[in-house]
């Protein structure tokens, strides 16, 4: 493999102090003896790793689980090793921030952190399984602040069972009142086989028209309150509100650009050099490998130029800015964009190197459903692996790549 | 054998009021068909008859009886096949009227033995089913007896099933049912009653030689058609086919033909020896046209050639079924074909399905209309997306319908009838239980559901039949049905005026539930012309977005957009708008809905 000066890195801290309901991620609850020795086996990881870093890293992310419930000294030692970078984020959740630990993160060169409020409302908290109460969130914020912090990203979440306009009104006012600088809003997705989706997943289908219009309220309010919604799901400050800064999230920006990534930790994913790896899930496997200084077993997936094609595509239309149509040729179909201007749910400009397209505002908010339409029908879809990648492969992994993950 | 000796019958029954039984029992006590060879319902060789329990294509079967060759010429048992009914009565001298004892007489047996009465066929009337416990000998007699002009004593009791008066059946058509009387000296005519396509033969011709005799290679001739062949073969059913020299009046058999098409030669029409030609055909030679017609689309396109091969064989073994290639914007290509009527509609789909393997998309059915332009040029429409929008007059198929029913029910049946636009001629009753009511209907509302609404608001009681009666004026017009601006071809419909804004709302309202939100707004319609007479719309989607998207995520998202995209390719594109094939199949199923 050629060396790829990978310049983001992605590091996940799996453990929680409780699994939320409605979550799906690669989480491990407790387990507060395993934190130091998961650490060493993300450093020996790191050390693999490492020559396909370039030697300046633009972002490095720490996300969960709940990187902040990580034991302290094990956090710490994380942050002292991991190469330095420009925006160092780590995501939060409000009970454990505290100012011992807004000093570890400043101290360990945090200056980005991403908080997970998820609403105000403590029935609609309660309903989401969060601990932290509204006052717990607002506090969570003041401490980072008092610690320095000036770039911090609150999460919201939207669509929850029970939550009436006003609810979502109540807490994009109390969010738009923290003036954080970035904030990111999803839509409650009941996920298949989850436990919340067990308990909600009725009543969740009966209000879906009656929430039909809250992502346009979210984009409506906080677009007021002087926020760019420049991701489908995702605000920051507009620069004049903060001395010219760019606050959008550098390291997400990355993803949305389909840059390569280095992703370390159970369950983390990478994409290097037109290829896609995945860890595997099971915390047990991936401490055994790296203990004993092999690579996680991982799947991997080879990403031709069509497929890296089309993914430039899905992901550049999430974004408010123009993509430059050069980046998505072949992926395009041609006459369902000209359907699509014709409609306005597409605009089409002159961007530095070429002819480039945007979503209009509605077409944003189908984003979905128009990807789908202009993506054009893959000739052949990629179905195996490349023959030659074989050699790439683990030792301990079996001929055929077992797809157990679900995330 | 001497004419004398011959006896040429039908059996007339409603549908499983035991003919196919009695033919068997007819064969067994005649030693025709070995008992190891015997299977239940010899004459029903088509699977599918077999398993609906009636007789689609008529065959005729020789066998002995104390002397005398009888000859068995089974008859179509339904509604569609009238003609053909008639074509087989009138090649025998009698029939036998098998009615339920436990039923009664049922429209459809009365109008075939209306039909036999007026060829003056010597009727033999036999209450089957004796042994039943809630059978009712007497009443049925009575009732056979009064519709026959006889005394109820000449009314046979029998149980095909058990073989209880079978044999006196069997004595009865010797006595009472005379010979033919053709003229054994006169110039050869056969009168042609059925026809079926025999892979390596060819097209095999089943006859009554009413004049004169055929022999093995001579060179005949269809009288009414102009076909010419050479006879291949000539032999009798009995019911394996058994060759023979020679077939004379009086006598019934098969012809060879070596012709390639059923087309060629038509039931009705009359044989004649090109040697010795007869100046005169036999009457009642009819070119039955097809009154019902529907477009057969396969669901996956691939399908279309095979489609094609199968609707080419069917065709070979049934010269009523029509059919010419239709494209269908909504629905791709398919053929719009045309049927004597509904039942034969449904057995030509179901084999369609069962014999060929065809997965299809069936259009509402509907009849051949005559529609006069403003110029005054005649145009008959098979298809409602043809209507001219334009037209003076549109005419449309009448029946005579008779429907029988228990005197509790004639209120419900009125009702419907009036409803179906239908014209009041009679009402008669059979017993003091049981009236026949005569209508005059458009065949059209037929078509629609009335056999399906006759059933369900007589609690099944009733029985129902119908004969064609030319083509009427109609006060008729086109709707069409409209998506995104753009006309759903398959769905446009013919109806008249007072029912348009109901069905068009029907169906503009159904189509609303089963098109999927669209990222614009879209108009469905039902119109007259530019007069737009329904309207719903389905609200644009306001988002479809997933939520969340980052470096863990893109693989799944991409693979979620390949199987949405995947999906679309499923879809019909009509005026823009993506309507999946399950819309179009709720929206023909329709009437299918409000039956039940």
């Amino acid at each position: 493999m050629t060396t790829a000066a990978v310049r983001h890195l992605y590091v996940h801290l799996p453990f929680c102090a409780h699994r939320c309901g409605y979550c799906d991620f690669v989480t491990a609850v407790g387990r507060e003896d395993q934190h130091g020795a998961y650490v060493d086996s993300l450093l020996a990881e790191l050390g693999l790793e490492q020559e396909i870093l370039a030697p300046r890293l633009e972002t490095v992310f720490l996300g969960g689980g709940t990187p902040t419930f990580t034991a302290p000294d094990a956090l710490a030692r994380v942050l002292e090793t991991l190469p330095a970078a420009e925006e160092v984020t780590v995501e939060a959740n409000p009970e454990t921030v505290t100012p011992a630990l807004a000093r570890l993160l400043r101290d360990g060169g945090v200056n980005r952190v991403s908080l997970g409020a998820q609403s105000f409302q403590p029935h609609l908290l309660d309903v989401l399984e969060r601990r932290a109460t509204p006052d717990v969130v607002r506090e969570a914020v003041y401490l980072l602040r008092d610690a320095g912090f000036d770039n911090i990203s609150l999460d919201l979440i939207y669509g929850i069972p029970g939550q009436g306009p006003a609810d979502l009104e109540g807490d994009l006012a109390e969010a738009v009142a923290l003036a954080p600088e970035h904030l990111s809003c999803y839509e409650l997705e009941a996920k298949p086989g989850t436990r919340f989706t067990r308990a909600h997943g009725a009543e969740l289908a009966r209000q879906v028209d009656a929430m039909e219009d809250y992502f346009e309220r979210v984009v409506d309010t906080l677009v007021s309150a002087g926020y760019r919604w420049y991701e489908t799901a995702n605000f920051c400050l507009e620069p004049e509100r903060r001395e010219g800064r760019d606050l959008r999230a550098r390291h997400n920006l990355a993803y949305w650009h389909a840059r390569d990534y280095l992703g370390l930790g159970v369950g983390a994913v990478s994409t290097v050099a037109g290829m896609r790896r995945r860890n595997k899930p099971s915390l047990g496997a991936y401490m055994r490998a790296t203990r004993s200084g092999r690579r996680p077993p991982r799947e991997l997936e080879a990403l031709d130029d069509e497929t890296r094609a089309r993914e430039r595509l899905l992901l550049g239309l999430r974004l408010d800015e123009p993509l430059d149509l050069g980046r998505v040729r072949g992926a395009l179909d041609e006459q369902a964009c000209a359907r699509l201007v014709a409609r306005d749910l597409v605009e089409l400009s002159t961007g530095e190197d070429g002819p480039a397209m945007t979503l209009t505002r509605r077409g944003r908010f189908l984003g979905g459903a128009v990807t789908a339409e202009i993506v054009a029908w893959p000739a052949q879809l990629p179905a195996e692996l490349p023959a030659q990648l074989s050699s790439e492969l683990p030792a301990e992994l079996p001929a055929e790549l077992p797809s157990e993950l679900v995330a | 054998m001497e004419q004398d000796r011959i006896r040429n019958f039908a059996i007339i029954a409603h549908i499983d009021h035991g003919k196919s039984t009695l033919a068997d029992r007819i064969l067994e006590l005649t030693d025709a068909v070995p008992e190891r060879e015997m299977r239940e319902q010899v004459l029903d060789s088509m699977e599918l008859e077999r398993e609906r329990g009636i007789t689609i294509k008529a065959q005729a079967v020789r066998v002995l009886w104390r002397g005398h060759q009888l000859n068995l010429i089974d008859t179509p048992g339904h509604v569609d096949f009238t003609y053909e009914v008639s074509r087989s009565l009138q090649a025998c001298e009698g029939a036998l009227l098998v009615v339920d004892a436990a039923q009664g007489i049922e429209a459809q047996t009365l109008a075939n033995a209306y039909l036999a009465l007026e060829d003056e066929l010597e009727i033999v009337p036999v209450a089957n089913k004796i042994d039943l416990p809630q059978a009712d000998p007497e009443g049925t007699a009575a009732e056979l007896a009064e519709l026959l002009g006889e005394s109820p004593e000449r009314v046979l009791r029998m149980s095909a099933k058990t073989g209880v008066g079978v044999e006196d059946v069997l004595d009865a058509i010797v006595e009472r049912i005379p010979p033919p009387t053709g003229d054994r000296d006169a110039p050869a005519r056969a009168l042609v009653f059925d026809s079926s396509y025999d892979q390596y033969r060819g097209v095999v011709a089943f006859v009554r030689v009413v004049d004169g005799r055929f022999e093995t290679r001579e060179p005949l001739r269809a009288m009414a058609q102009g076909t010419t062949f050479e006879a291949e073969e000539l032999g009798v059913l009995s019911p394996a086919r058994v060759p023979v020299e020679s077939l004379t009046a009086g006598e019934v058999g098969y012809v060879m033909t070596g012709l390639k098409d059923v087309s060629r030669l038509r039931v009705g029409d009359t044989l004649t020896s090109r040697r010795r030609p007869a100046v005169e055909a036999l009457p009642g030679y009819q070119d039955v046209k097809p009154m019902v017609f529907a477009g057969i689309f396969p669901i996956d396109s691939d399908e279309y050639p095979a489609l094609r091969d199968a609707l080419e064989r069917l065709k070979l073994n049934d010269a009523s079924l029509s059919y010419e290639p239709e494209t269908s914007h909504a629905l791709g290509f398919g053929f719009r074909c045309g049927f004597l009527g509904l039942l034969h509609m449904e057995i030509v789909r179901e084999r369609l399905e069962r014999e060929f393997d065809l997965d299809l998309l069936i259009t509402a059915p509907n009849v051949a209309y005559r529609a006069t332009k403003r110029d005054g040029e005649v145009v008959e429409v098979h298809n409602p997306a043809e209507m001219p929008r334009e037209v003076d007059t549109v005419e449309e198929p009448y029946v005579k319908a008779s429907v029988i029913v228990p005197k509790d029910y004639v209120g419900p049946v009125m009702e419907l009838a009036t409803d179906r636009r239908g014209r009041f001629d009679h009402m008669e009753y059979l017993n003091e239980g049981r009236v026949l009511l005569s209508y005059e209907l458009p065949l059209g509302e037929i078509v629609l559901d009335f056999y399906d609404q006759l059933k369900s608001r007589t609690r099944g009681y009733a029985s129902f039949d119908y004969d064609l009666a030319g083509f009427r004026p109609g006060d008729l017009t086109r709707v069409d049905i409209l998506v995104g601006g753009e006309q759903v071809d398959a769905l446009s419909l013919v109806v008249h005026r007072d029912a348009a804004y109901d069905r068009g709302r029907q169906l503009v309202e159904r189509l609303r539930e089963e098109i999927p939100r669209q990222l614009f707004d879209v108009a469905v319609q039902a119109a007259i012309g530019s007069r737009v007479i329904a309207r719903e719309t389905i609200k644009a989607k306001r988002k479809d977005v997933l939520a969340k998207c980052y470096g863990g995520d893109i693989t799944r998202k991409r693979k979620l957009l390949e199987k949405q995209k995947k999906g679309k390719k499923r879809m019909k594109q009509v005026g823009g708008v993506e309507v999946p094939q399950e819309a179009f199949l709720a929206v023909l199923n329709l009437g299918d809905e409000r039956k039940r």
